[in-house]
Formats: C-alpha cells, sequence, structure tokens
C-alpha cells in the first residue's frame, strides 16, 4: 500500500493544464498498490480548486497555505514540501517537468538526499518497484530505471499521459507547512507576461513552426495566422532564434524547448538533429520545405515538398473548411 | 570576487548516439567531446561578473581525464584556476552522488557564488546545480537568462509558462544559466598559451559507474516517417484531409 504524492500546480485561480495528467497518472499508480494517490497544492486558492482534482479519481488533497508561502519561492516550497514527505511517506512524489516542477522537484529531492527522475515518458510500479523510462541524450536514447529506494522524485514530460477522468469528492485537508519568513531565501520581484495570448509550447496540442526557411521576422505573420485558425502555439529553430526573428522562449530544439504536441508543423525547418530533439515526441508530424533532401522530411508523418509561401496559406484554407 | 563555475564534459550535439554492448553505456569511440553547452554560458557570466567586479573565476568538474580539456578550454577562455575530480565512469552515475562530491569539494574553498550551466546535455537531468545548493544550504535559482550584481544582491531573469520571471537572492547562492547571458567567448592564442600556466588540480575519487536504478540504456523506437504526399499548394487540401480522417489529431 503506497502513498503517491503529486504537486498540483495553479495559477491565476486556475489549476494548470498538465494538472490532469498528473493527477491521472497518480490515481492509476496508486490504484496498482492499493494506497492512495494526494495532490499537494501550495499557496493562496489552494482550497478553493482542490474539489477540482476530484474530476481525476483523487480522494485526497493536502493543501499548504502560509503568508510566507504566497508566492512561490524554491527553498520555502522545497522545505514546506519536505516536511509533508516526513509526516506522509510517499513511496512516489510527482511533478511536471514544467519550468516550476524543474525548479521545485531537485531542490525538494537535494533536501531529501536523492535525486529526481527528470521528464519521464514512461511510469509503472511493479509491487513497491517504481518502472521509469526517461529520454536522454535529447532524445537520440531513453533509460529504462528500475527503482527500489524507498523514496521517489520524479517529474513527467508534459502532454505524454492520457487523462483518465472518474468522479469522486477528495477530503481536503491542511497540513502546517513548518515553514517560516527565514525560509524565503529568493523572491520573485516581477513578472512580465508574454504579449500574444498562445498556449505555452511545453503545454502546446499544436505547435506552427518556422525555420531559416521563413526567410526574415515580418514574414512569421504567414505561420501566425495558420497558427490562429488552430489555436496553436508557435515554435522556431535555433538559425531564427539566433538571427533575432525570433525570442529563445519560441526556440523548439536541444538548447530551447522540448515539446510533445499531438500536432507539429513543421516550415521551412531543415531538420538539424538538434531541432529533431526537441520535437521528435510530437504524435503527428508534418514538414513543408522546398527542399526534398532535407532531413525533416525522413521524419516527418506527412511531408509536402514546396514553397511554404503557398502551402500553409492554402493549409490554413483547407482547415478552415473542417474546423 | 570568487566564483565557482560547476562544468561537466559531454559529447557534442552533433553525435551520432551508439549504445556500446553492456547495454548500459554509448560507444565512446569518435564522439568529439566538448564542455556542456549550458556550462559555456556560466563561464561567460562568471568571466563577465569578474571583469566589472573583479576577482577570480574557479573551475570545478566531476570527469574522467577526458575532462582536462574542457577544464583547458576554459582556463583558456579566462578562468583563473581548475580543479578536476577524477572518476573513471561518470557519465551516468547518479545525480545525487556527483551533487555530494562537488559540495563536499565546495566546502573547503571559499566563493562567493556558484555558477553552473542549467543542465547537461547527455543526462538531461537538470539537477546537480539545485542538489548541490541543498546540500550547501544556499539559495538557487535556475535557468536565468541574465543576472545583475547589487553589492550582495543578485537580480536574474527566468523565462516561465507565458512570460518572464525576474527574481532576487543574497550572496552566497548558486544559479544555473540558461541560453541569453551571453555568447561564450572563444579562447584566443595568447588566452590558450597562457591556460597552461594556471593551476589544474586533479583530486582522484576512484571509481564511479552507472547509477544503480539504470537498467539498459535503449534506442527509442523508430517512428515510421518519410511519406510524401504531394508538391505545393495542391498538396495542402489531402494534407488537412489526413490530419482529420487519417491522424485524427483536428
Amino acid at each position: 500500500m503506497s502513498t503517491i504524492l503529486f504537486f498540483a500546480e495553479h495559477r491565476d485561480s486556475e489549476l494548470r493544464k498538465t494538472v490532469a495528467e498528473l493527477a491521472s497518472v497518480a490515481a492509476q499508480l496508486a490504484g496498482k498498490t492499493g494506497g492512495e494517490a494526494c495532490g499537494i497544492m501550495v499557496g493562496p486558492g489552494s482550497s478553493e480548486l482542490a474539489p477540482q482534482l476530484g474530476k481525476f479519481g483523487i480522494s485526497r488533497v493536502i493543501t499548504i497555505n502560509a503568508d510566507h508561502l504566497a508566492a512561490y519561492s524554491t527553498t520555502a516550497y522545497a522545505r514546506a514540501v519536505t516536511n509533508l514527505i516526513s509526516s506522509r511517506q510517499p513511496r512516489v512524489l510527482l511533478f511536471t517537468a514544467s519550468s516550476t516542477g524543474r525548479d521545485l522537484a531537485p531542490a525538494v529531492a537535494g533536501l531529501n538526499r536523492t535525486c529526481v527522475y527528470t521528464d519521464c515518458t514512461r511510469i509503472d510500479l511493479e509491487d513497491s518497484d517504481l518502472i521509469l523510462q526517461r529520454p536522454v541524450f535529447a532524445g537520440k536514447a531513453l533509460l529504462d530505471i528500475r527503482d527500489t529506494a524507498s523514496l521517489a522524485i520524479v517529474s513527467l514530460r508534459p502532454n505524454s499521459f492520457p487523462v483518465r477522468e472518474q468522479d469522486t469528492t477528495p477530503v481536503i485537508e491542511a497540513f502546517d507547512s513548518g515553514i517560516s519568513t527565514a525560509d524565503v531565501q529568493v523572491k520573485v520581484t516581477g513578472f512580465a507576461p508574454l504579449a500574444a495570448a498562445r498556449p505555452e509550447l511545453t503545454e502546446a496540442d499544436i505547435i506552427v513552426s518556422g525555420g531559416r526557411g521563413m526567410g526574415g521576422p515580418d514574414k512569421f505573420a504567414t505561420i501566425e495566422a495558420l497558427a490562429d485558425t488552430l489555436e496553436a502555439a508557435v515554435g522556431a529553430s535555433r538559425a531564427v532564434v539566433d538571427a533575432g526573428w525570433r525570442p529563445h522562449a519560441d526556440q523548439v530544439g536541444q538548447t530551447g524547448k522540448t515539446v510533445s504536441p499531438k500536432l507539429y508543423i513543421a516550415c521551412g525547418i531543415s531538420g538539424a538533429i538538434q531541432h529533431l530533439a526537441g520535437m521528435s515526441s510530437s504524435k503527428v508530424i508534418v514538414a513543408i520545405n522546398k527542399d526534398p533532401e532535407a532531413p525533416i522530411f525522413k521524419v516527418a508523418t506527412y511531408g509536402i515538398v514546396g514553397d511554404l509561401f503557398e502551402v500553409v496559406p492554402e493549409l490554413d484554407k483547407e482547415l478552415k473548411k473542417l474546423l | 570576487m570568487k566564483i565557482v563555475v560547476l562544468i561537466k564534459q559531454v559529447p557534442d550535439t552533433e553525435t551520432k548516439i551508439r549504445i556500446a554492448g553492456d547495454g548500459k553505456h554509448i560507444e565512446e569511440t569518435s564522439v568529439t567531446y566538448v564542455i556542456n553547452p549550458y556550462d559555456e554560458f556560466a563561464i561567460e557570466a562568471a568571466l563577465q561578473l569578474v571583469e566589472k567586479h573583479g576577482g577570480e573565476v574557479t573551475l570545478l568538474s566531476l570527469g574522467s581525464t577526458d575532462s582536462l580539456a574542457p577544464l583547458r578550454t576554459g582556463l583558456a577562455m579566462g578562468a583563473d584556476k581548475a580543479i578536476l575530480l577524477k572518476v573513471a565512469d561518470f557519465r551516468f552515475l547518479d545525480s545525487f552522488s556527483v551533487a555530494s562530491h562537488l559540495a563536499g569539494e565546495l566546502q573547503k574553498h571559499s566563493w562567493d557564488l556558484i555558477l553552473s550551466g542549467k543542465k547537461a546535455v547527455d543526462t538531461d537531468a537538470e539537477q546537480v546545480g539545485s542538489l548541490v545548493a541543498m546540500l550547501l544550504g544556499i539559495p538557487v535559482i535556475t535557468s536565468i537568462k541574465n543576472l545583475t550584481l547589487d553589492g550582495s544582491q543578485v537580480t536574474c531573469q527566468r523565462d516561465v509558462e507565458g512570460g518572464t520571471e525576474t527574481v532576487t537572492c543574497q550572496l552566497p547562492a548558486l544559479l544555473t544559466c540558461d541560453k541569453g547571458l551571453g555568447e561564450p567567448r572563444y579562447p584566443n592564442l595568447k588566452g590558450i598559451m597562457m591556460a597552461k600556466k594556471k593551476p589544474l588540480d586533479e583530486v582522484d575519487l576512484g571509481s564511479g559507474g552507472v547509477s544503480s536504478s539504470i537498467t539498459a540504456l535503449v534506442y527509442p523506437p523508430q517512428k515510421p516517417g518519410g511519406r510524401i504526399i504531394g508538391e505545393g499548394a495542391a498538396a495542402a487540401a489531402e494534407c488537412a484531409r489526413l490530419l482529420r480522417e487519417e491522424a485524427k489529431v483536428i
């Protein structure tokens, strides 16, 4: 009987999109052991949002709230979660490999003298052995892992696990963080939101991406129109970011973001190894490129050889008919 | 000020990865090794800080004797000294063991700031910097894209979902570096010559080994690809149809 804890992120009075799959995974693992899947929610608004986790079969949500936990701060949150770990002795603590997850999971691991299994794409429990798989060398290889320790801290790659809905009403329990203002060592003093209201690349279901073939910054309007039709995020190759046409936050690839959308449309992208590293776990890849020898065509589910400035507007038109 | 930069030797990102016969290591022959790209941003940030505020930069790496080359490159870029913690089989040593060794060495020296790359591009584990900070009991800010120092206050910016955060903490601290801190400088000939005289200490930690929880290193499943469905704008209608009816993604 193992306790599975998962860290449910929320912002602006909403659960983050990836909480659905995280909760689903936690519920499934707990089901295998006859144990309990408990959501952890920290900060103001936790108790109001906690009932929503019942949609994914979660029977308990532990809320941790205190004035000095109002804003995310690595060490303070890590210590609060560590105090909870001491109290509940979970077998597994799950995070999404989001910005917060990539920051918080290692801090919790350090305080618990263990490591994180980062950005996992597979997870299962066999009795008390935790079976995982995670990409390495930017996805050119996978590590198979069997963890037999008493505590495993895991972050899951976003958009990689199915959501399972099963209605329950969770017990909501408040936990005393045991944290004081002295634990708040890092302070967020500002936040500048991105201009465009598009889905976050790492969470997006559909991404339209532009490479050097776009020819210049103002030419991105062509793929932005397609992205609007599909309610997609817009990505960029490293060449385009290095040329200053698009910000680094848009870069998909080994030194940019790793994405796993349902659909990735690569426009004027040749398909360098480092770019593929960032998007190869896309379920469906469409490639549009003038050069029939472009490496991207080898990984594309559907390839179109042609001028993207002719193909993309036509594709936009055809998709609008269907949507 | 005294800055320590944690660096790792990794295979170049162009490398075609081949799995060795034991199923847990990569074939090391004909692999080109480089400084982990994110660590280069950390070295550059450190050099810019001491250019502005004065001080010295020490490089610290856990690796094998192959890691001497990236340390020499870092010295040639302008770092003042380097320390190699030698471990025979270090690439997939578990991250907490790596961090413990690094923290143990760091405790023997005085420093104001520790920088590292946000992650190593071989393991993609993205945690050693944070683990070291927790072991040393100092604040950590991860994935920074710029930083300014005002006395003992550090202010950084980092990209998160939906925007950019400004984050501050007090020194001593550990910061992990993302792209954006400045193009890493190329070592020039003078730098390369001077590097030969700079202190490079080696500490033997013995054998390492692949983390005990790793059961295998495998190739990802081959995805079917390579299907060209048409040419030019004329292919658009078929593409839309396939996305709806076959792939069912829209």
